[in-house]
Parts: structure tokens; C-alpha cells; sequence
């Protein structure tokens, strides 16, 4: 074969001396293709040349890219059987690998094969997914700017490959979708490359996923692609276990932390609290692989949609990431970080996306599906509406109507001689927890605007609490005592029986109606532990001490009018602004994760702390510091 | 073209009975899945459905899972090329080597040069990239011209067809649809007056 004698004679002017067409070339490849069956190498030559390991010399490059063209035009004579050995060597080939021109050939020789044969769409877009993570050899190389420019260059490849196939086997994109699922790095996969090589891989092959879900095939794989980095989320989310974290030892003072001691014992105590909050934050979760990557996976997803809204399809996007968490993570036991990403999406458009997140929960909530979902939905929103920050008081009134309306419509249909009977009404007593949780959070900005006010004293809330079904008993005591204080503070209403709790943070009643997956303890959208993702977070978010704050000066000021007109003008609907004009540092922030949060709770740290509850006790906070694990 | 048949069908679909309350979505659910595909049930590739339910009932799969039979009849649009049907398509891309063509918007079709007859040679000229016949000039394929081609094979998998432009049928749409008109009015003005009307067949 002529092409070979190119090869064998290296020498710049015998190359010279020979002048190939482009037919020319492709004549002598389909001849070696052709070839396979006779004693004639130059089929075997071909599949060599395709079969490097080595660097190659700008010759080889060369001479590589021109035999990659010719193959191109001579795909039509390359069969699957005949020349399994050369597609092997083709498709084991990296874009990264080789020079500009070598890995241009490469990236159209992959593309005239999908579309020569049916039977290489397959092969070839595989080759292509590959291809989103670089070769393990080059890892180190891409924090150099010759490593950038080349991850640059072959993604560029693959993607606008991976466009041409799907342009012309319009039926390529169903079966990438599938192929890129299947091709993600697994979370084991660690255990291999290490824990930088895997967080390196899953990074990249999630910004191609992304990269797909914005492209010109995003409208047939952007879900698919959403989806699966939603599961993968969630995935690495329920491989970090709370056990590991709780039984941190460097955890243990989270809980025996109080909270206003910290804050009254000045700067000292501060920085103490910084030290400590710091460390508790995040050292368990900093040593942890799986946090590592989620965190850095979740903060590529909020980078993602920040640009979907710079491109005007959020809305798009927040369908389809509604529809993924009403089908995994709603019902994912416990979920403590991915729901963050619905979240965001609210925050980016709380108009649209946000009260549609809401709207979405409470139809859930009063909808007819299994009780674990309603009572996962009620946790969600009572969670959400209570520290999205971005939520107009008036969305969270509406929200906060359907659910007291759904609990009346509950109590009518029981009627006063019913049983308390946990278990029976757990979506009863999660409903009525929801309605309790959120006016912690929200009571103070709605009182502040008469008409809202007036709003929120007619809804019958007080024939909710007052019913036989007694949610005051059964709902978290904790929950019930800071509910009740501020709704005193607020004159709301008043309930005349005195409850004592004995600062209890859960009753065995609470735990009957929460049931094995402690549902009544769950608040999903406690503060964020991962700190990368956090940051992202922190700005649309209540934290309990931007509450607290507020009933702390309310409750001393209770008896005086006008100090109270005074704190009600502070703590007004709009949170971000009283934020900000107290000059609070954001960073400070990071102590506030630590308070207001119940969820999730260990039973073995409760009872396992045992004499531990006499310190509990004595926290003068109205709702207890986090049980969830410290944070990360 | 051929390819496309609308074919009556009664079907039974097996419904969960987690979805006894929303039948009609299962049962759409079920169906849509099928579109795109190749099915020897349907004799081909689901294009389209206009399915009514004609009732339901209850079982047990195989004695373990309880399920809802749905018996379905209609309509249902399949396409099932077979080897020398003549199909048509829209040319995606042309190169020295081969023509690439979509049929029906989801099926890709692609006619290498063995399979493109002497007369149709590749040009690389002003205008791009284009087929042209070396005896009718008016015959050229380009990006975006419908194209009447053979089936010589179909990769069921992915729908992805091997056809022929070697029948002298083949070639451009529009170019075969003007030349057979001109035919038309040649055989009738020739049975008319026995005439040719000037410059018709030539434009060709």
C-alpha cells in the first residue's frame, strides 16, 4: 500500500516526492480494508497505526491524520466483523491524546462511521462519552493552561460530534442519553483513581452532561440528563450516613452547645463560636469523599442554572427538575442536601419557579397519595416556605390557608369523638406541625402588615389546635412551645390549657405519629452543611438567628407598645433588607447554621446522651440548636 | 411513498394496578413508549395511534401479579420498509462518497457512492456541495432536495436504512415529478397531433 511506503521511509523528501489525491488515499485504504482475508500486511499496518500508546512524532501525527481522512471516505468497506480489530483500535482512541489536526480526523472518521451503518451508532457515540473524561494520564495536565486548551479542543470535538450524529441519525439522541447514564463514573469508581481522580472525573463529566442538556440536542436528552444528575446527587447524598457523622467525636459538642450563652459572653465568645462552629461544620463532611463531591457537583448544578436563566429556560429546566424531585427525592429517606438544587431554581425565579414549588407541595400534600409522600410533602414545605427567603409573606399566607383549610376540612370530617390516635391522623399532625412550623419562622414579618395580619387571625387555626385530635400534644414539643410563645407575643390567640414539655424536643407522641422515618422531625432545607454549595445558598435563605433575633427583642419588649411597634418595623416582611442594614456579616452566618434545625435526630443520641437533657434543658432558646449532624 | 401503511389493530394492554385510576394515561403511557421503534407486533415502526378503549378487566399475570387487561382497537400508522421500496427523504449531507438522507424526520438513510449510479458525479463547485447528472442538468441533488431513493437494507435497531439511487427512477423528487409530467403531455400531445411540444423534454 502506498501509504505505507510514506510510513516506512521516513525522510522528509521521499513524502515529498509522492503527491496522493484524496481519492488516491482512499483508493489504497479500501484496498487494505479489502485486504484482510489475503497474505497482503497492509490491512495489519493500518490497524497499527491506529495503535498507539506512545508520543508520537509530528511525522507520525502526520502520517496518522492523513489515514484517519482516508478511512473516512472509505467507511462504507469497513465491516464489523472483518475489521473488528481496526474499529477496536479506532474506538479505543482519545481526542485528548493526539495534536489539533490528528484529533480533528479522529472526531470526523467517528462521525462518518454512525452514520454509514446502524450498527456503529452505538460504538461510536460510546467512544465519544468516553471522551468527556480526559485520559488518566493527562489528569495532572489540567490545571496547566496547555491542559485547559486541550480539554477546550476535544470537548469541543466530542460535542460538535456528538451534534453532526444526531443531525443525521435523528434517532442517535435516545440512545446517547442512555449511553451517557451508563457511561457516568460510578461512585466506587474512587476506590480505583483515587479520590482527586474521581472528583476530577465526575466534575467533567457532569459539565458535558450539562454541556449536552444547553446544546442542540438538549430538547430530546435534557431531561435525561437533569435526571440523572439529580439521582447522582442523591446518590452521593445517601452515601454520606448520619451514623458516621454522629458518632464523630468532634461532633458531640453541637448538641451540648447553648445558644445564647455563646452569643452573651462577647468577643471572646465569638470567636470561639466561629472556632467551633467552623470545625464542627464542616470537618466531619471535609473528610468525607462523597460530601466532596456533592458539594462540588452541586455547585456546577447551581452554575448551570444561573446560566439557564442568563438564556431565558429556567422555566424549562425547573419542570423537569420538578418532576425528578417528585419522583426521587421527595420520597428518598431523608435527603439532606439535594434538595437544595429546588431551592435554587426557586430563588433564581421566585415567582414562577418558587410559588410554583409551593403550589406543587401542598397539592401533593392534599392530594390522595401514599402517607409518606403527603408527610414528606408537608415537611418539605414547612421547611421551605419557612426559610425561603425570597417568598413574599402574602405566598406564604396562601400556601399556609390550604393547609389550615385541608386540617379544618380533617377535624370537621372527624368530628369531637375521635381517638388521639398518632399513627391513624400522622398526615393530620404533620399538616398541623407544617402550619406551626412556619409561623416560627414567618409570623413576625406577617403580623407586621395589618392586612396580611387580619388574614392569618381569621384562618381557624385555633380550631385546629383546640380539636379533639389535640395537635398541640402530638406535633414536637419544641415546635408547639415556640409556636405558642409567639403567637402569645403576637396576640394571635391564646390556648388557655398550660402544656408542659419540660423542653423536650420530642414526645412520645411525636414519634408515634412520625413513625420509623421520623417524618416529624424532618426539615429538609436546614441549613446546608456543605460550605461551597452553602455560599450559593446563604444569600436567599432565613437562618433561626435572623428569627430569633427578633422574638428575643419582641419577648423583652412584649409589655411595651412602643417598643414593639419599633421591632415590628425591623422584622419586617422583607428579611434580606433588615439583613443587611444590620450590617451582618455573611460569614457570621455559618454559627446561625448551627440553630434552628431539628432534623434529622438520632434516637441513640437522645437517650444516649442521657444526663445530657439536663443541659438541653436549660438552653433558654425557644427552639432548640441543630440535632441534624453537625455541621459539615 | 411507500412504507407507510395504516393498519387496524385490537390490542390488549397490561395495566399495574397502581394505575387503575388513570387507565387512559397508562394505556397512552404504554403506546408512546412504542413510537420510533421497530416492533414486529406492529409490523414495523409506530408513527401514530388513534386507539379507543373497548373495556378492562382484572387478573392475575402468570399467578403471581395481579394485574387490568385493556383491550384497545383503532388505527395505527406503521412504517416498515422492505428491500426495492422506493422511499423518500430529505438530503442532510452530501459528500464525495455518499449522500445522507432523512426520512420522515427520524429515520437516516444513506446511499454510498457503489450504490449511486455513473450518471450522478459529485461537484464541489460555486454553489457547495451537489449531485449532478451528467446528462440532465437540471437533475442535481443538494442539501435539502427530497430524494426518491431503493431500499436495499434496514437496520431495524435504529431505523437506519441502506438504500440505492442505481434504478433510473431515483434521483430528485422534483426532477422525476417534471420529467413525468413532461412525458404525460408528451404521450397525449403526441396522441393529440402527433406533435412534441418544443422545449418541454429538453428543460428537464
Amino acid at each position: 500500500m502506498g501509504m505505507e511506503s510514506v510510513h516506512n521511509t521516513t525522510g522528509t523528501n521521499e513524502v515529498e516526492n509522492y503527491d496522493f489525491t484524496d481519492s488516491e488515499l482512499i483508493y489504497y485504504v479500501r484496498n487494505a480494508l479489502d485486504s484482510t482475508t489475503s497474505d497482503d500486511s497492509s490491512y495489519q499496518e493500518l490497524v497499527g497505526l491506529m495503535h498507539h500508546k506512545e508520543r508520537l512524532s509530528p511525522d507520525q501525527v502526520a502520517l496518522l491524520s492523513t489515514c484517519l481522512k482516508a478511512l473516512s471516505g472509505a467507511v462504507s468497506c469497513i465491516d464489523m466483523t472483518c475489521h473488528k480489530d481496526l474499529l477496536s483500535s479506532i474506538f479505543a482512541m482519545s481526542l485528548w491524546r493526539h495534536g489539533v489536526e490528528a484529533s480533528d480526523a479522529l472526531a470526523d472518521l467517528v462521525v462518518s462511521l454512525a452514520v454509514s451503518n446502524g450498527k456503529f451508532v452505538d460504538l461510536c457515540l460510546a467512544m465519544l462519552v468516553r471522551n468527556f473524561m480526559p485520559p488518566y494520564s493527562f489528569m495532572d495536565s489540567l490545571k496547566e493552561p496547555r491542559g485547559l486548551a486541550r480539554k477546550a479542543h476535544a470537548l469541543s470535538l466530542v460535542h460538535s460530534s456528538l451534534e453532526s450524529i444526531s443531525r443525521l441519525v435523528p434517532l442517535a439522541p435516545t440512545r446517547l442519553a442512555a449511553l451517557v447514564v451508563q457511561e457516568m463514573p460510578r461512585i466506587q469508581e474512587k476506590e480505583k483513581i483515587g479520590q482527586a481522580g474521581a472528583l476530577t472525573n465526575i466534575r467533567i463529566f457532569v459539565e458535558n452532561m450539562f454541556r449536552l442538556e444547553s446544546g442542540p440536542v438538549g430538547a430530546l436528552v435534557g431531561s435525561t440528563m437533569l435526571m440523572a444528575v439529580v439521582d447522582r446527587l442523591l446518590d452521593l447524598d445517601l452515601d454520606i450516613s448520619w451514623d458516621d457523622i454522629l458518632k464523630d467525636e468532634s461532633s458531640r459538642g453541637i448538641f451540648e452547645m447553648e445558644l445564647e450563652d455563646w452569643e452573651y459572653e462577647g468577643e471572646d465568645a465569638d470567636d470561639l463560636e466561629q472556632i467551633i462552629g467552623q470545625s464542627l461544620s464542616r470537618k466531619a463532611l471535609s473528610r468525607n469523599a462523597s460530601a466532596e463531591q456533592l458539594d462540588a457537583l452541586l455547585v456546577l448544578t447551581f452554575e448551570h442554572l444561573e446560566s439557564c436563566q442568563t438564556q431565558g429556560r429556567l422555566n424549562e429546566v425547573f419542570s423537569v427538575l420538578l418532576q425528578s424531585f417528585c419522583r426521587t427525592v421527595l420520597n428518598a429517606y431523608k435527603s439532606k442536601f439535594t434538595q437544595f438544587v429546588m431551592f435554587y431554581v426557586c430563588a433564581l425565579d421566585p415567582e414562577n419557579c418558587g410559588v410554583s414549588f409551593s403550589k406543587t407541595l401542598v397539592d401533593l400534600f392534599c392530594s390522595d397519595c401514599p402517607p409518606l409522600t403527603r408527610m414528606s410533602a408537608a415537611a418539605y414545605l414547612a421547611s421551605y416556605l419557612s426559610r425561603a427567603m425570597f417568598l413574599s409573606d402574602k405566598v406564604v399566607l396562601t400556601n399556609l390557608k390550604r393547609l389550615v383549610d385541608w386540617c379544618v376540612e380533617y377535624c370537621g370530617i372527624h368530628g369531637d369523638d375521635c381517638d388521639l390516635n398518632p399513627e391513624a391522623h400522622r398526615i393530620f399532625y404533620a399538616g398541623c406541625q407544617a402550619i406551626m412550623y412556619i409561623l416560627c419562622f414567618r409570623m413576625r414579618g406577617i403580623i407586621t402588615v395589618p392586612w396580611l395580619k387580619s388574614q392569618l387571625s381569621m384562618m381557624p387555626i385555633e380550631t385546629i389546635l383546640k380539636h379533639p385530635l389535640a395537635p398541640l400534644k402530638v406535633c414536637l414539643p419544641s415546635v408547639v412551645e415556640e409556636f405558642l410563645g409567639q403567637a402569645k407575643a403576637a396576640r394571635l390567640f391564646t390556648v388557655s390549657k398550660t402544656f408542659i414539655f419540660d423542653d423536650l424536643l420530642e414526645s412520645e407522641l411525636s414519634r408515634a405519629f412520625g413513625g420509623l422515618e421520623r417524618l416529624d422531625m424532618f426539615f429538609p432545607f436546614d441549613p446546608c452543611l456543605l460550605k461551597q454549595s452553602d455560599s450559593f445558598i446563604r444569600q436567599h435563605y432565613i437562618y433561626w438567628s435572623m428569627v430569633g433575633k427578633h422574638y428575643a427583642n419582641d419577648e423583652q419588649g412584649s409589655s411595651d407598645e412602643e417598643e414593639d411597634e419599633e421591632i415590628t418595623v425591623k422584622g419586617n416582611d422583607n428579611m434580606a433588607m433588615s439583613y443587611d442594614d444590620e450590617g451582618v456579616n455573611l460569614d457570621d452566618f455559618d454559627l446561625a447554621m448551627t440553630k434552628m434545625s431539628i432534623t434529622p435526630k438520632n434516637h441513640s443520641l437522645i437517650y444516649g446522651y442521657g444526663g445530657e437533657l439536663q443541659e438541653l434543658s436549660r438552653m433558654p432558646s425557644k427552639i432548640r440548636p441543630s440535632m441534624s449532624p453537625p455541621e459539615l | 411513498m411507500e412504507g407507510l401503511v395504516v393498519s387496524e389493530a385490537k390490542l390488549v394492554v397490561v395495566v399495574p394496578p397502581s394505575m387503575s385510576k388513570r387507565i387512559p394515561e397508562a394505556v397512552l403511557q404504554e403506546l408512546s413508549f412504542h413510537l420510533f421503534k421497530y416492533n414486529e407486533i406492529f409490523g414495523g415502526v409506530l408513527l401514530a395511534y388513534d386507539i379507543r378503549i373497548d373495556g378492562k378487566e382484572a387478573g392475575v399475570l402468570q399467578d403471581i401479579l395481579p394485574h387490568i387487561c385493556v383491550s384497545l382497537s383503532g388505527n395505527l400508522l406503521v412504517f416498515n420498509p422492505k428491500p426495492d421500496m422506493l422511499l423518500e427523504g430529505t438530503v442532510v449531507k452530501l459528500t464525495p462518497e455518499s449522500i445522507h438522507v432523512v426520512v420522515l424526520g427520524f429515520a437516516s438513510a444513506v446511499i454510498v457512492d457503489e450504490d449511486i449510479r455513473e450518471e450522478l458525479e459529485y461537484v464541489d463547485g460555486r454553489d457547495g456541495e451537489v449531485y449532478q447528472s451528467k446528462y440532465h442538468k437540471h437533475h442535481v441533488i443538494k442539501i435539502g432536495t427530497v430524494l426518491r431513493f431503493q431500499v436495499k437494507s434496514l437496520d431495524e435497531d435504529i431505523i437506519h436504512i441502506c438504500g440505492s439511487l442505481a434504478p433510473t427512477g431515483t434521483g430528485s423528487v422534483k426532477w422525476l415529478e417534471k420529467r413525468n409530467m413532461g412525458t404525460q403531455m408528451l404521450d397525449s400531445t403526441k396522441g393529440a397531433d402527433g406533435f412534441i411540444i418544443g422545449g418541454m423534454l429538453s428543460d428537464l
